[in-house]
């Protein structure tokens, strides 16, 4: 397969075409105006359903019915159209349905801005609307890590009949990068293979997809299947990566996205200055990577961590919760649609170094 | 002596054998029976999917033999949407009560009919919420008591009772809307006509298909199960006349 240069957000639409997902709910807004402009013409070329709905309520809400088909179904929206979802997304988890929900993400609080933030990382880590629930959330850092988190989405959404969350900040949807798409784009799923969706009740009892238990004790029950879930997924689908770690490292770096990018040049050139830090890059924000954060902190040569994001300092409280107090713990970050310079990561560095 | 015995009367095949939770005098069964009937008599029922609103319905698929999906409160029509554009060859239909449909989910109908999305709504509207125990609704009366609106409604602060059928008649996309009663057995064979009318359109693809139907709420309007439906014809049809308002078959204005 050759590669092609794809703006981010064009990119995705087609790594979900890719996955075998052809059936698209969404609602304009900036900055990923562009996934539904390319969908609306590509999708038809692949036989697949897109409405442009009346709000981003209406698009949960629609993914909610789509879903119970059984069929590969998403949306892509930016921050604030995200919040409008939460409603739809408590559902869907309650129900147990599979979707795939892209976050390219933006400043805020409120209407906030339209350049790139990482200021949403508790509502998708933590679970933004009401009730016991989590969706698995993935982060990429390049425009070919979004394709690929793409289609794992997809699998994993359907593994484990969750939503799934693909949290991208501007810089994703936006920039333009090479990319290269599977050979072979997946067939779309056959619903009758399942035990659950709803294809009319014909020689079977008929099918409910609901999250309403009256009764305490089946609602607990509803808790019960749903954390343990969470459980396995927390065992089997944490994913990091490590930059330039070594023995040699004196300072540890956290950092997801495209902040991780940014950081890794700052980690190149501090390198060049006799300076080694090592980058840990959560690409799953939820399952956290709990035990691989605490075991890089807590070899004997990292003094400190620094935890950088696009935001006033959120994913930092996962780090401070999973390091356990095993060394100092340190933040930067910007906001706003302002991303943090390699300049500014360094000059932190030094400073944090300078004062042991 | 052989006896000769033909099953003259039965329970639709679509409705299940559960108990209903509805209180005495509502007219939620009824309803719930003619849809089920027109399932049966159109033999779809095996690719019927329903969705239910939230609000006393929102167990309705504790009684429909069909697959039912429950939808977050107003936006039944969204769900609806979403699955009736992937399977258009399966049967869809919502059902909703007044607070769902012209409060919180406003919104969502005016769109779906606005699209002519190729489902059925049955709107059942009883002028309060059930549910919440006999709260003001978009479709109350004008001096109509409720537990919010004490001393009737106010309609200098309130507006006037949503005529929903005449709402969505103003729309350029063609469809069927109908408002019908089921406070009298002869309402009721009306009522099931319109019922079967707006699954017909369905079946055929043609488009979105609405009927609003009065009920009635003994326990939160405050009077008798027996005389619920007499409220019901007093009170209700004058501000909510019966009839067609909109037929893909007819004359669009």
């Amino acid at each position: 397969m050759t590669k092609k240069l794809m703006k981010g957000n064009e990119a995705i639409g087609e790594a979900a075409i890719a996955a075998g997902a052809i059936n698209y709910f969404a609602y304009p807004i900036t900055p990923q105006s562009e996934v539904a402009e390319y969908m609306t013409w590509r999708l038809p070329e692949v036989g697949g359903v897109f409405v442009q709905a009346e709000s981003e309520v209406a698009v949960g809400n629609m993914l909610l019915g789509a879903a119970c088909t059984g069929k590969r179904v998403f949306t892509t929206s930016s921050s604030p159209g995200i919040s409008l979802m939460m409603e739809a997304m408590s559902y869907m988890a309650g129900d147990h349905l599979p979707v795939v929900i892209v976050n390219i993400t933006r400043g805020g609080p409120g209407l906030g801005g339209i350049l790139p933030a990482q200021s949403d990382y508790f509502q998708a880590a933590k679970a933004g609307g009401h009730g016991d629930y989590h969706a698995i959330v993935l982060a990429p850092s390049s425009v070919q890590e979004a394709v690929d988190l793409m289609i794992l989405a997809f699998d994993l959404a359907d593994n484990y009949r969750t939503p799934v969350i693909v949290i991208g900040d501007g810089m994703i949807g936006q920039m333009m990068e090479s990319v290269e798409f599977p050979a072979k784009y997946r067939e779309p799923v056959n619903p009758e293979t399942k035990d659950w969706p709803l294809t009319g009740a014909k020689g079977r009892k008929a099918r409910v997809i609901k999250s309403l238990f009256l009764d305490p004790k089946l609602l607990e029950k509803n808790s019960f299947d749903l954390a343990a879930k969470y459980k396995v997924i927390k065992e089997k689908e944490v994913r990091c990566e490590l930059y330039k770690v070594s023995d040699k490292n004196r300072l540890l770096i956290a950092a997801y996205g495209t902040m991780a990018r940014i950081c890794q040049t700052a980690i190149d050139e501090l390198e060049d200055e006799g300076i080694s830090v090592g980058l840990f890059r959560p690409i799953t924000l939820f399952p956290f990577p709990e035990k691989e954060i605490f075991r890089e902190t807590a070899k004997a040569n990292i003094r400190a961590v620094l935890t950088v994001e696009m935001s006033m300092g959120q994913m930092i409280e996962d780090i401070d919760r999973c390091i356990k107090g095993k060394k100092p713990l340190d933040f930067y970050g910007r906001t706003g649609g302002i991303v943090p310079t390699p300049n500014e990561v360094k000059d932190k560095v030094r400073q944090m170094l300078a004062a042991k | 002596m052989a006896i000769d015995t033909n099953v003259i009367f039965s329970r639709p095949k679509a409705l299940s054998e559960n108990i209903t939770h509805y209180c005495p005098g509502c007219t939620h069964g009824v309803i719930h029976r003619l849809v089920a009937e027109v399932l049966d008599e159109l033999g779809v029922r095996e690719r019927t999917v329903g969705v239910a609103p939230v609000g006393c319905s929102v167990l309705a698929y504790n009684y429909f033999a069909v697959d039912f999906i429950e939808a977050a409160h107003g936006r039944a029509p969204a769900t609806a949407t979403g699955f009736k554009r992937i399977r258009p060859d399966m049967i869809v239909f919502t059902y909703q009560g007044d607070g769902d449909l012209a409060s919180i989910g406003m919104g969502e109908i005016v769109h779906a009919a606005n699209r002519g999305e190729k489902f059925t709504t049955i709107f059942v509207n009883n002028a309060i919420y059930g549910m919440t125990g006999g709260q003001m609704a978009p479709t109350t009366l004008p001096g109509q008591r409720t537990t919010t609106c004490p001393q009737g409604r106010d309609v200098s602060l309130a507006g006037y009772p949503i005529r929903m059928v005449e709402l969505l008649s103003g729309l350029r996309t063609p469809a069927y809307l109908v408002r019908v009663s089921v406070h009298s057995p002869l309402h009721v064979v009306a009522a099931k006509k319109a019922i079967r009318r707006a699954f017909q359109l369905q079946v055929e693809g043609r488009c979105y298909s609405l009927v609003e139907v009065l009920s009635t709420c003994p326990t939160n309007w405050g009077v008798a199960p027996t005389t619920a439906t007499k409220w019901l014809a007093d009170n209700m049809l004058g501000y909510y006349p019966l009839g067609t308002y909109k037929d893909p078959d007819q004359e669009v204005r």
